[in-house]
């Protein structure tokens, strides 16, 4: 069995964001950048079917600049096998990613895609579903455990009522919340031999997908800020204040 | 051209954010037709065409679409879609699931969590966990939307009289199957649309331990939240989860217990009326959001607070 993980690099999620004066977008300068946390859920739950003898190789696959490949260079030292960059320059929306991604599927032909629930600085929540669409496979999104049944996929999902548990057949798209697994550090020797480890790469023009944006950012703006309220001393005046104050209780 | 709705049931009734997508897609246009897809769903249906703002309700049922699987969903609204300008649906798990299937069949580029719309093309959407609004035109010709429904209100739900039609099912999709749902039942208001919402974080030490949120959530009449913490700690589950990975709440009273306010907390509830932070460190980046803040240990605090409302001769329920 082979499985595809697609992961994208983000503004790490300790990064206080700060908007651009010209509202054209938020500060990426200088910004420390990761993997998106979910996609490291992904990657973890890969690795860990791999190391239970169900799968026999791990493709970590991203879409974006350059600078890209240090994301997939950190799939590679904590389990991936191989990478592949599809190198593209500024934001890419979730339909052409998972066109993109559609792509690589048919070539690799994986038995299974993992991928993040969301990406926390679009915050789209599509791409999984879109991809799933697109191939016309089961999609178990929102994954909070997994476990293989013969062969088929068992997968709780989170949802807001509790927790769904349904079966996929073979291949599908499974999106990972952050509870699923906890994500393993690399070791100094996994770093090292990581880089060994091939990453091909590609351009949008090899690949045949249109990425021309349909969604149009006009302006990126900074929320209304909230003021910062009063410490009350005790929990009497707490209670005094919600009543006559706030007048909410 | 009309807007395109798609009810969330549970087969009996209407989820509640329904009535917040509603008013949402009668801001885009006032030909506001719903789909509902599901099994047995009478009931709900009927609540649906009674809400003045729905022009026309339209129904699909099956035995197979009683779970909600968007893969038997999804090629419904796309055979649908031709008559719609717009196809809306609430930006929760129902919809988050659905909605980017039915855009990518259709060619679309979904445009998710709209907390405003300024116009049939351009919205206004929350990025980096609400820390910045970003407004953005669709160049689609269709449009695929998810409405954060915590920044509408409810529509009216009585009055109407809506046109009711049957339109044809789709086929099975077979690859996935539903097995089972865990719903905690409980009397409490629903998290998303309670008016006070009591949270506690990883500070509460245990789930033993939310009694003493629960005893003051049954004097305010309000639902119980969670920081992401104290569920991966199993104090609590999931379902109570408010922040950018889990729920979306404006109460107009939000007591934050034992939270320390990180950013993708804070993405969840930031919006609510009144803020209240009850935290030992006075550091805690809570503080910062908070219209009163109490620094004190919370296991002190709590019963004193449960105290001085049992004190109170009324409380707004
Ligand atoms: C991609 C991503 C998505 C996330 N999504 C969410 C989300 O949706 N929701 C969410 O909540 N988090 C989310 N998180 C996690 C978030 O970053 C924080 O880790 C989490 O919110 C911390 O929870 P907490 O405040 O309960 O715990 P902590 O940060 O550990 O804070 C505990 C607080 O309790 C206080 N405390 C301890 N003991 C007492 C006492 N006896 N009396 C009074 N106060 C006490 C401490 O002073 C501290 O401030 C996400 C993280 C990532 C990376
Ligand atoms: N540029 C990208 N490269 C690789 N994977 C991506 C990219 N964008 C999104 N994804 C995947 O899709 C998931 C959901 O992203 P989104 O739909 O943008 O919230 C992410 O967690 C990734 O697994």
């Amino acid at each position: 069995m082979k499985i595809l993980v697609a992961i994208k690099r983000v503004i790490d999620y300790n990064v206080q964001i700060r908007v651009k004066e010209d509202g054209s977008g938020v500060v990426t300068d200088n910004i420390k950048m990761s993997t998106n946390p979910p996609d490291d859920n992904a990657i973890e739950e890969a690795v860990k079917i791999k190391e239970s003898g169900k799968a026999t190789e791990v493709i970590a696959v991203t879409i974006g600049e350059e600078k890209a490949q240090e994301t997939l260079r950190k799939a590679l030292a904590v389990g991936a096998d191989r990478g592949i960059h599809v190198k593209v320059d500024g934001a890419v929306e979730p339909l052409a990613v998972s066109k993109i991604l559609q792509k690589i599927v048919n070539k690799e032909k994986p038995d299974l895609v993992f991928m993040g629930k969301q990406a926390i600085d679009d915050d789209c929540n599509q791409t999984g579903q879109m991809l799933s669409a697109l191939l016309n496979w089961p999609q178990a999104t929102f994954a909070s455990k997994i476990y293989f049944k013969d062969d088929k996929l068992e997968v709780v999902r989170e949802i807001d009522e509790g927790l769904e548990t349904i079966e996929v057949s073979l291949p599908a798209i499974v999106t990972c919340d952050l509870r699923l697994n906890e994500p393993r550090y690399a070791s100094l020797p996994n770093i090292m031999k990581a880089k060994k480890k091939s990453i091909e790469q590609f351009n949008i023009s090899d690949l045949g997908v249109d990425i021309t944006p349909r969604v149009q950012q006009i302006k990126v703006e900074e929320p209304p800020k909230r003021k910062a309220g009063i410490k009350v001393a005790n929990v009497a005046e707490l209670v005094q204040k919600l009543k006559n104050e706030a007048k909410v209780i | 051209m009309a807007v395109l709705l798609i009810a969330e049931h549970n087969n009996k009734e209407l989820r509640p954010f329904t009535l917040n997508s509603v008013t949402a897609a009668s801001q885009i246009d006032s030909e506001v037709h719903a789909l509902i897809v599901g099994y047995n769903f009478e009931e709900a249906k009927k609540a649906l065409a009674a809400l003045p703002l729905v022009k026309k309700v339209i129904c699909v049922e099956a035995d197979y679409y009683e779970n909600f699987i968007a893969e038997n969903f999804a090629p419904i609204i796309v055979k649908l879609a031709e008559n719609y300008s717009h196809i809306i649906c609430s930006a929760n798990t129902f919809g988050k699931n659905l909605m980017p299937r039915v855009a990518a069949m259709l060619d679309i580029s979904q445009i998710s969590d709209i907390t405003k719309i300024i116009s049939s093309d351009t919205f206004i959407r929350p990025i980096y966990a609400g820390n910045a609004l970003a407004t953005v035109k669709s160049k689609d010709d269709k449009k695929c939307i998810t409405i954060r429904p915590t920044s509408f209100d409810p529509c009216e739900i009585s009055g109407g009289t809506a046109l009711i039609e049957n339109f044809q099912s789709s086929k099975q999709f077979t690859s996935t199957k539903f097995i089972k749902r865990e719903q905690v039942k409980s009397d409490r208001p629903e998290l998303g649309t309670a008016r006070v919402v009591v949270s506690g974080g990883r500070g509460m030490q245990s789930g033993d331990n939310f009694k003493l949120i629960t005893a003051i959530a049954d004097k305010l009449n309000a639902a119980i939240g969670a920081s992401r913490a104290a569920v991966d700690a199993g104090y609590i589950s999931n379902d109570h989860q408010v922040g950018q990975t889990g729920k979306v709440v404006v109460p107009d009273l939000y007591i934050a217990v034992g939270i320390s306010g990180a950013i993708q907390h804070l993405a969840g509830m930031k919006e609510s009326k009144v803020i209240v932070a009850i935290n030992k460190d006075s550091e805690a980046p809570i503080f910062s959001v908070a219209d009163y803040g109490l620094e004190a240990d919370l296991f002190d605090a709590l019963p004193k607070f449960l105290e001085e409302l049992n004190k109170l001769n009324t409380i707004q329920k």
